[in-house]
C-alpha cells in the first residue's frame, strides 16, 4: 500500500497510530484496527446511527467519515464512556430502564444522547427526540430508550 | 411450577438430561439450550427457571452458546415457542437433576429424602449433616433420560420465576463490548464481500476481474457460476473490490416481476389451492344487513438493524461457521448440501445477531462465508452483507389479500361470517424438504433450486395463522387460498399471516359495530365467550379510559384491536390513539396481555412495547417496492421506519396468571396493533383504510 502512511488518532483520550488508506471509513479502523467493536455497521450511508461516535463534541456516523478527516480531533466511542466497573450515568440509566432488546442500535443511541447531554445538560423532551432522530431502532425499544435518556438527564450534576 | 407431567416437546426428543445441564464441581451449573437469543430475552428466562428448579443462586448458572457439537437439537427459535419449548424444557430437566442430586445426597448422608432441604446447592439433613451439589457431581450424574415423574415447583417456592430480573446481556451491549457475530475477531481473520446479481433472474455472462485481483489487499476473487465474491486483508479493501467487481460483471437478464405492485393484482391473478379451514353452521339466522370488504398487505421487510453476517473457517478440511441463524442444525444440513460435503464435517456455532423478527439473511450469509472460506483454506473469513444486499435479498413477509363478508341480524349481532385469505406460503427456511434455501446455492455453476415454500398446518398455521376468529359466530366459513409461487422471495416474518388476518378481522369487526350502531368494545364482548379474551379487552379499555360514543375532534381518534395469537397463545388487546399529521401518527398505545405465567414480567412488557411500535411502523409506513426487473428498496431512505420522534408511548397491563402455563409473547401485538390503528383512523376522520400501509394518500382517498 504505497499511498499509506501512519495516521494518528485520538480516541477515548488515547493516541493511536494506524496504517490505512486515508479514505477508509473511520468505522472500520475503530472496529478492526483498534478493536473497539461498540460502533457497529448498519447501513454505510449515515442513515441509521448504529455506528455513531462523538467527534469534537458532535455525534457523527463513523461509517460516513474518513479516517483522514478524523485525524487531529477528539474521538469518543461508547467504550470511552464507561466500563463494567464505572458506568456513565447514561449507561446506568439504560440498565435501570432495561432499555434494550437486541441492543444493536443501543451504543449508537447512547453516543447521540451523550453528545446532547454534554452540550445541553437539561434537554426538553423534544430536544431529546431531535437528537435521537439520526438513530433507528427496529425492535421498538424507543419508549424505554427515551425514559432512559430522561433519567440520565435528571441525574446530571448541576 | 405446573403440575402437568407431560414433558415439553424438546425434552421428549432429547431426553438425556446431560444434554441440557451439567453440574460442575467448581460450584456452577452449565445450561445447554438449543434456543437462541434474538433480542427477545429468552436466555434470561432460561437462567431464571434453571436456578429456581435446581435451588441454586442465579449467579451460578452458565450458558453455553448453541453449537452443533453439543447442543440439544431444538429445531428453530421461532413462532414465539421458545418459552413453551426451550424454557420449560430446561425447567423440567433442572427439576429432575435436583431430584437426582437429592437421591445422591440422601445416600451420602445416610438419611431419607424427606429429611433433606436444599439452599443454593447445599443439601442439609435435619439431623445436621450437609453436602453440596458440587461435591456430589461427577460425569455420570446426568447420564439419564428424563423420567417425566418430577413435578415443577409450586408458585410459592419460586424465587426467580415471575420476577423482572435484568437482562443478562445488557451490560455488554451498553458498554460496547463484543456482543454479536459481527464483532467476532480471530487472529489471521480476513474479510469477504459478495457481489449479488442485479436481479433474481440475472445470470453472469462475463467477469473480467484482472484489475480487481491487482487491488491492494485482495487475496482471492471467487467465481462459481453466477456466485461472485472477494476476500481481502482488510474490510474496506473487500468492499472496494466488491464494488469494482459489480461494475465489471456482465449479466443476462429478462424482466420477471409483476407490472403492478398492488397485492390483489398479482396475488389473485394466479391459481390458488383453496381449502376450507373452518366451517360452522349452528343456527338458522335471519340476516338483515350484509357487509363486505377487502383488506391487503404488501411485502414487508424484516429490516434488521444489522445486515446479516457470518464467519467461516475451513480448517483441516472441516468447516466451522459462526452464524446468527435461528436453527443451527437446519443450517448445518443445508450448508453441507450446498458445499457438497458430509454433514459431519460442518460445525455451526450460534453467535448473536441483531433482532431478526423471523427469517432474514442470516443463513444465507453463512453459506457466503463458507464459500469464500473454501477459497482461502485455514483463514477465518468474516462476511457482513451491505445494507443494500439485505434489503434486496432477504426473504420478505408475503403480500396478502383478505376478503370478508358478514351479516348482522336485526339486533345487530353477527349471524354469518365469511373470510377468504389469499397468500403466498410464509415459510421457506433452510432444511425444508426439497431444494436448498440459501441464496448463494441458487447461483452456483451447479445450482440448487430453492425449496418450495410451505405453510405450517393449523395451529399455528402460516398464511392462515389467526384466520379463524376467536369470536363465537353461529355460522362461519373460513377459506385459505394458497398461491404457491411468489414473485419475490418470501419467508417467515414476525406473526406470519396473523398480521394481515387480525388486521382484517378486527377492522371488519369495527365496520360491523358501526353498522350495528354499537360501541367497538361492547360489540366485541358480546360476541366473545372466552373469559381470558374478555378480560384483556376489558382491561385495556379500563387502562386507556375508553369512552363509548366518544366523538372525534376531527384529527384524533382511538381504536381497538384484539387477538389470541395463533388462537392458542397469548391474549393481547391493544388500543391506540392516532393523530393525522402529514402521516398517520400513532401517539399513544395501551395494551392488556395474558401470557399465563410470566417468567420475566418486564421481559413480557418489553416484547409487547416493541411489538406495538414495530407494528405501527409496518402498518403505517412500510412496503417493499419493485419494478419489472428488481426490488427497488435498497436502503433506509427507500424504506423509512418509525423514528424516535414518531414512536408512541406505550402502557402495558400484564394480567397475572401464574396458574396457567407460560406462552410466548413476541408476536402477539403485531396484528392487534395494525387493526387498532386502522380503527383509530376511522374514529378520527371517518376514513376506512383497508390497504396497508395506511399512508396519507390512502387516508385522503378514503375520505372522498
Amino acid at each position: 500500500m504505497s499511498d499509506d502512511s501512519a495516521l494518528h488518532l485520538a480516541v477515548n483520550g488515547m493516541s493511536y497510530s494506524v496504517t490505512a488508506e486515508p479514505e477508509t471509513p473511520l468505522l472500520y479502523v475503530l472496529r478492526n484496527d483498534l478493536k473497539l467493536k461498540g460502533a457497529r455497521f448498519g447501513c454505510g450511508l449515515g442513515l441509521c446511527g448504529a455506528c455513531m461516535v462523538v467527534i469534537d463534541g458532535k455525534a457523527v456516523p463513523s461509517c460516513d467519515i474518513s479516517v483522514a478527516a478524523a485525524v487531529g480531533k477528539q474521538i469518543t466511542t461508547i467504550e470511552g464512556l464507561g466500563s463494567g466497573e464505572k458506568l456513565h450515568r447514561l449507561q446506568s440509566a439504560f440498565i435501570a430502564e432495561q432499555a434494550a432488546q437486541c441492543g444493536y442500535c443501543v451504543s449508537g443511541v447512547i453516543m447521540s444522547a451523550y453528545a446532547l447531554l454534554e452540550r445541553n445538560p437539561s434537554p426538553r423532551d423534544d430536544e431529546i427526540l431531535v437528537a435521537l432522530d439520526g438513530n433507528l431502532c427496529r425492535c421498538g425499544t424507543h419508549a424505554r430508550i427515551l425514559r432512559a435518556v430522561k433519567r440520565a438527564a435528571a441525574e446530571l450534576p448541576q | 411450577m405446573i403440575a402437568s407431567r407431560k414433558l415439553p416437546r424438546s425434552l421428549e426428543t432429547n431426553p438425556l438430561l446431560g444434554h441440557w445441564l451439567r453440574v460442575n464441581r467448581e460450584g456452577t451449573v452449565t445450561v445447554y439450550t438449543g434456543k437462541v437469543e434474538i433480542g427477545q430475552g429468552i436466555l434470561t428466562a432460561v437462567v431464571q427457571v434453571a436456578a429456581d428448579e435446581l435451588d441454586v443462586a442465579i449467579e451460578r448458572i452458565r450458558l453455553e452458546p448453541a453449537d452443533t457439537r453439543y447442543s440439544p437439537n431444538e429445531g428453530l427459535t421461532s413462532g414465539s415457542r421458545s418459552v413453551e419449548e426451550g424454557v420449560m424444557t430446561v425447567a423440567y430437566a433442572a427439576a429432575e437433576a435436583r431430584e437426582i442430586l437429592l437421591e445422591r445426597g440422601a445416600r451420602a448422608l445416610g438419611v431419607s429424602l424427606e429429611q433433606l432441604t436444599v439452599s443454593d446447592g447445599v443439601i442439609t439433613a435435619r439431623s445436621g449433616g450437609s453436602i453440596s451439589y458440587w461435591d456430589l457431581a461427577d460425569d455420570n450424574l446426568l447420564k439419564r433420560n428424563a423420567s417425566g415423574q418430577v413435578p415443577l415447583k409450586p408458585e410459592s417456592e419460586r424465587r426467580y420465576v415471575g420476577v423482572s430480573l435484568p437482562r443478562r446481556d445488557i451490560l455488554r451491549k451498553i458498554t460496547g463490548a463484543p456482543a454479536y457475530v459481527q464483532d467476532l475477531d480471530f487472529p489471521g481473520m480476513v474479510y469477504g464481500r459478495v457481489v449479488r446479481p442485479p436481479t433474481y433472474s440475472a445470470r453472469l455472462t462475463a467477469l473480467h476481474d484482472g484489475e480487481v485481483r491487482a487491488l491492494p489487499g485482495v487475496i482471492a476473487v471467487v467465481r462459481d457460476g453466477s456466485f461472485v465474491g472477494v476476500v481481502a486483508e482488510r474490510e474496506e479493501q473487500a468492499i472496494r473490490a466488491a464494488r469494482r467487481l459489480a461494475r465489471l460483471a456482465q449479466w443476462h437478464d429478462v424482466p420477471s416481476l409483476p407490472a403492478d405492485m398492488t397485492p390483489a393484482a398479482y396475488l389473485q391473478a394466479q391459481p390458488a389451492r383453496s381449502e376450507v379451514i373452518s366451517e360452522k353452521s349452528i343456527a338458522a339466522a335471519v340476516p338483515r344487513t350484509e357487509l363486505a370488504a377487502t383488506y391487503t398487505r404488501p411485502f414487508i421487510a424484516h429490516a434488521s438493524m444489522a445486515p446479516s453476517c457470518a464467519v467461516a473457517h475451513l480448517h483441516d478440511g472441516k468447516y466451522q461457521v459462526w452464524s446468527h441463524t435461528q436453527g443451527i442444525y437446519l443450517l448445518r444440513h443445508e450448508l453441507a448440501r450446498a458445499l457438497g460435503v458430509e454433514e459431519s464435517t460442518v460445525t455451526v456455532v450460534h453467535a448473536e445477531g441483531a433482532g431478526c423478527f423471523g427469517h432474514n439473511g442470516a443463513d444465507d450469509a453463512a453459506l457466503d462465508a463458507a464459500l469464500l472460506a473454501r477459497a482461502v483454506p485455514e483463514k477465518p473469513v468474516h462476511v457482513q452483507w451491505m445494507r443494500e444486499d439485505e434489503f434486496a435479498w432477504e426473504p420478505y413477509g408475503p403480500a396478502m389479500v383478505v376478503h370478508t363478508r358478514a351479516a348482522l341480524d336485526e339486533s345487530g349481532n353477527i349471524v354469518d361470517w365469511h373470510f377468504d385469505v389469499w397468500s403466498y406460503p410464509h415459510v421457506a427456511r433452510p432444511g425444508d424438504r426439497d431444494g436448498v434455501n440459501l441464496v448463494a446455492a441458487w447461483h452456483l455453476e451447479q445450482p440448487f433450486a430453492p425449496a418450495t415454500p410451505s405453510d405450517p398446518p393449523l395451529p399455528p398455521g402460516g398464511s392462515h395463522r389467526n384466520a379463524i376468529p376467536l369470536y363465537d359466530f353461529p355460522n362461519q366459513r373460513v377459506t385459505n387460498h394458497l398461491v404457491r409461487k411468489s414473485p419475490l422471495r418470501v419467508s417467515a416474518l414476525r406473526a406470519l399471516g396473523a398480521h394481515a388476518n387480525v388486521f382484517a378481522i378486527e377492522s371488519f369487526m369495527d365496520e360491523l359495530a358501526t353498522a350495528a350502531g354499537a360501541d367497538p368494545v361492547e360489540f366485541r364482548l358480546r360476541h366473545l365467550r372466552d373469559e381470558r379474551a374478555r378480560a384483556v379487552i376489558e382491561q385495556v379499555a379500563q387502562a386507556c379510559g375508553w369512552e363509548a360514543d366518544k366523538r372525534s375532534d376531527g384529527t384524533r381518534g382511538r381504536g381497538i384491536g384484539f387477538a389470541r395469537y395463533k388462537n392458542v397463545g397469548c391474549y393481547v388487546a391493544v388500543v391506540v390513539e392516532v393523530e393525522m399529521e402529514t402521516v398517520v401518527r400513532v401517539t399513544r398505545a395501551w395494551a392488556a396481555v395474558d401470557v399465563g405465567l410470566a417468567v420475566n414480567p418486564d421481559g413480557v412488557i418489553n416484547q409487547i412495547e416493541g411489538g406495538i411500535i414495530q407494528s405501527a411502523s409496518m402498518t403505517t409506513r412500510e412496503q417493499v417496492a419493485f419494478d419489472r426487473e428488481r426490488v427497488t428498496t435498497r436502503n433506509w431512505d427507500d424504506y423509512p421506519i418509525l423514528k424516535f420522534s414518531e414512536a408512541p408511548t406505550v402502557q402495558v397491563v400484564l394480567l397475572n396468571r401464574p396458574d396457567q402455563p407460560p406462552v410466548g409473547v413476541g408476536e402477539g401485538a403485531t396484528g392487534p396493533t395494525a387493526a387498532a390503528i386502522a380503527n383509530a383512523v376511522y374514529a378520527a376522520l371517518g376514513a376506512r383504510v383497508r390497504d396497508m400501509p395506511l399512508t396519507r394518500e390512502r387516508v385522503i382517498a378514503a375520505l372522498t
